[in-house]
């Protein structure tokens, strides 16, 4: 036991950091190869998040805010991915704005990967539009309060809003019934809550999925002004099986698609690097107890 | 062993083991792009007649489909090898080890990629601050005829309104470069006022509206919260469960701001119930560190799948090869 505290005691903490890689890389390598995704139950929130979508009877203007970049995407594209897939699948009019600067790109890259691959039946600037990015955070979000046009003249592709099919009958943000917003930080998922759906007085409802960082800081908005909350790679693997499921409910065999279960792969590493999180925790409580032991022994 | 030895034995490794990576079945780390010609027409105006326009595009597409391509025709050039795709994902995977280098120890590899993160950023928003921002908004109102025609068409074109707007927006934005000035660094005090004002007015109104307003009305629950069944009557275990949510709610919420009042010594009941409410904060940060870590691992992981699954082809979760993935991933832990 002494020895081992000891080894404890004078451990390099890059020891620690290569357990950490390995219990990460080893599930991805395995569920890589073997195909083999670990078993999700959906939370409330993450079914909330799916109800408030699939409320929406098909033709229904949603408004898609993607406020991240690539720093964030290993925890949101999946969510984002899933968002659209259920979206598309509902015949929503999908309307993608993005307050970060690189989400124009990202918004093309999640509809080449979702809409134009599996629903080419839908057509830009009449079932979706990318309207792209504007600068100005939560000034642009007061001003959609009043004038959409106002805040989003033009869309990424350089064409006036008032001529695009998609956002005909949209004057303001309150004209969405549903606002759903992919968030990485500011300004994003808390300030749509501050600026929008607050002074909204119910007319807008908001699901958001957000990072790992956000959601302990989001939970108090939920279930009131937070309508659904998709929390960290977590959610978007619950939401995830959620969509899958609905969308294939009879055929179990079909395969699916694999960018359609990029949240569940992931969650293979966050079981092993949780592991080894509460391994560590144990071992450096007993390590601390232990010593503080021998010293008040030492002590007396 | 001296940092330089070290740092030699692990690069020899890491190009000892992608050599041989390389050398086991298709190989590993290349991209292939697939010729698309676009074409638009465009209509007539006054200043010129109707026409086509016409362009390439390349699209980044599966090895696999450039292997079904090859089986299909070997001489075909739809879909080809891409050199600046693969040079692409090669810095990619670089600059990835290079920044998980830093968990070993300094090395230049990190400096370099750090040094390349910030330019790159800096550059990056440079340009979106000047199409985004100055363009559309600043030069849009201001000279909108030279912005209408050779670079947004579609642009509105502002109101007065918006052009007397812009240039107070100008003058102030010029005031507060008076802060790079060697004399005269006081004028910028009266933009940062503007904006402070503005900004403070805007969020005071909004955390009271949806912060302390809203949040203290979802506080107010009842202790006791009935969950009734089918029948009527109250369910005594979904009654029970409410009812101490609601109660774990309301004293949390008591405890904590108890913890925060300092105008009274935290002795007794109001010791008792701070002592409560450092444990409902020590609860929250260890959610909010478990969440973060959730967060970081979700990267990690999203950064080693790139490695082996774009870079090495070690693992094909998409099917984006044609070759044995298993086979190619089974030989390299073998010889591992």
């Amino acid at each position: 036991m002494s020895k081992l505290l000891s080894i404890l005691e004078s451990l390099d903490r890059r020891w620690i950091f290569l357990a950490m890689a390995i219990s990460v890389a080893g599930p991805i390598l395995y569920i890589g190869i073997t195909g083999k995704t670990l078993p999700e139950t959906p939370t409330p929130a993450a079914r909330a998040v799916y109800k408030e979508i699939e409320a929406l009877p098909p033709g229904t203007p949603v408004l898609l805010s993607f406020d991240f970049d690539p720093a964030s995407g290993g925890e949101l594209i999946p969510m984002a991915t899933s968002l659209v897939h259920q979206c598309a699948a509902r015949r929503l009019r999908m309307v993608f704005i993005a307050l970060w600067p690189l989400g124009p790109q990202l918004i093309d890259e999640t509809i080449k990967r979702v809409i134009l691959a599996d629903y080419p039946d839908l057509k830009e600037g009449v079932d979706y539009v990318n309207v792209g990015f504007q600068s100005g955070n939560e000034a642009v979000m007061k001003v959609m309060l009043t004038d959409f046009a106002k805040a989003f003249p033009i869309t990424k592709n350089g064409i006036a809003v008032g001529d695009v099919v998609a956002l005909q009958g949209i004057q303001r943000v309150l004209d969405f019934p549903l606002l759903i917003t992919i968030s990485a930080g500011y300004p994003g998922a808390k300030e749509w809550i501050q600026y929008v759906v607050s002074s909204s007085g119910g007319k807008i409802k908001m699901v958001t999925g957000c990072t790992g960082v956000q959601t302990s800081a989001l939970y108090p908005y939920y279930p009131n002004q937070l309508s659904g909350l998709l929390g960290a790679i977590k959610g978007a693997a619950e939401y995830e099986s959620l969509v899958n499921s609905s969308l294939a409910p009879n055929d179990t065999s079909a395969a699916i698609p694999a960018k359609y279960l990029e949240a569940q792969r992931r969650m293979g590493p966050q079981l092993g690097a949780h592991l080894l999180m509460i391994a560590l925790i144990i071992l450096g409580n007993i390590a601390y107890f232990a010593q503080r032991k021998s010293k008040v022994r030492a002590t007396s | 062993m001296k940092p330089s030895k070290a740092w030699v034995i692990i690069v020899s490794v890491i190009l000892l083991l992608v050599g041989i990576r390389m050398s086991i079945g298709q190989g590993m780390a290349r991209a292939y792009v697939e010729r698309v010609d676009q074409s638009v027409e465009v209509k007539a105006n006054d200043k010129h007649g109707a026409s086509t326009e016409k362009w390439t595009e390349w699209h980044s597409v599966a090895p696999k489909k450039f292997e079904a391509a090859q089986m299909a025709d070997q001489s075909q050039t739809k879909i080809v090898f891409s050199l600046a795709n693969t040079i692409g994902l090669w810095l990619a995977a670089f600059f990835t080890l290079a920044i998980f280098s830093f968990l070993y120890r300094d090395n230049p590899g990190y400096r370099l990629a750090e040094a390349v993160i910030i330019g790159v950023s800096a550059a990056y928003w440079g340009v979106v601050g000047f199409w985004d921002t100055l363009v559309p908004k600043l030069f849009g109102a201001l000279t909108p005829t030279l912005v209408h025609d050779q670079v947004l068409p579609s642009l509105p074109a502002p109101s007065i309104g918006q052009v007397v707007a812009m240039y107070f927006a100008l003058a102030l934005g010029l005031m507060l470069l008076m802060r790079l000035a060697p004399k005269g660094g006081w004028i910028s005090l009266w933009p940062i006022a503007f904006i402070i004002g503005v900004t403070a007015g805007l969020k005071i109104v909004s955390h009271v509206e949806s912060d302390l307003v809203a949040q203290s009305v979802a506080t107010f629950k009842p202790l006791v919260q009935p969950v009734v069944g089918a029948e009527g009557g109250w369910m005594l275990w979904p009654t029970i469960w409410a009812s101490l949510k609601n109660i774990l709610l309301v004293v949390g919420v008591l405890c904590c701001l108890t913890y925060f009042f300092f105008s009274v010594e935290h002795k007794g009941v109001a010791g008792r119930a701070a002592r409560i409410g450092i444990m409902y904060l020590m609860i929250t940060f260890g959610a909010a560190f478990g969440f973060t870590v959730m967060g970081r691992v979700a990267l990690l992981a999203a950064r080693i799948e790139f490695l082996f699954d774009d870079w090495l082809w070690l693992i094909d979760p998409a099917g984006k090869r044609i070759v044995e993935v298993a086979t190619a991933a089974g030989s390299m832990l073998c010889w591992w």
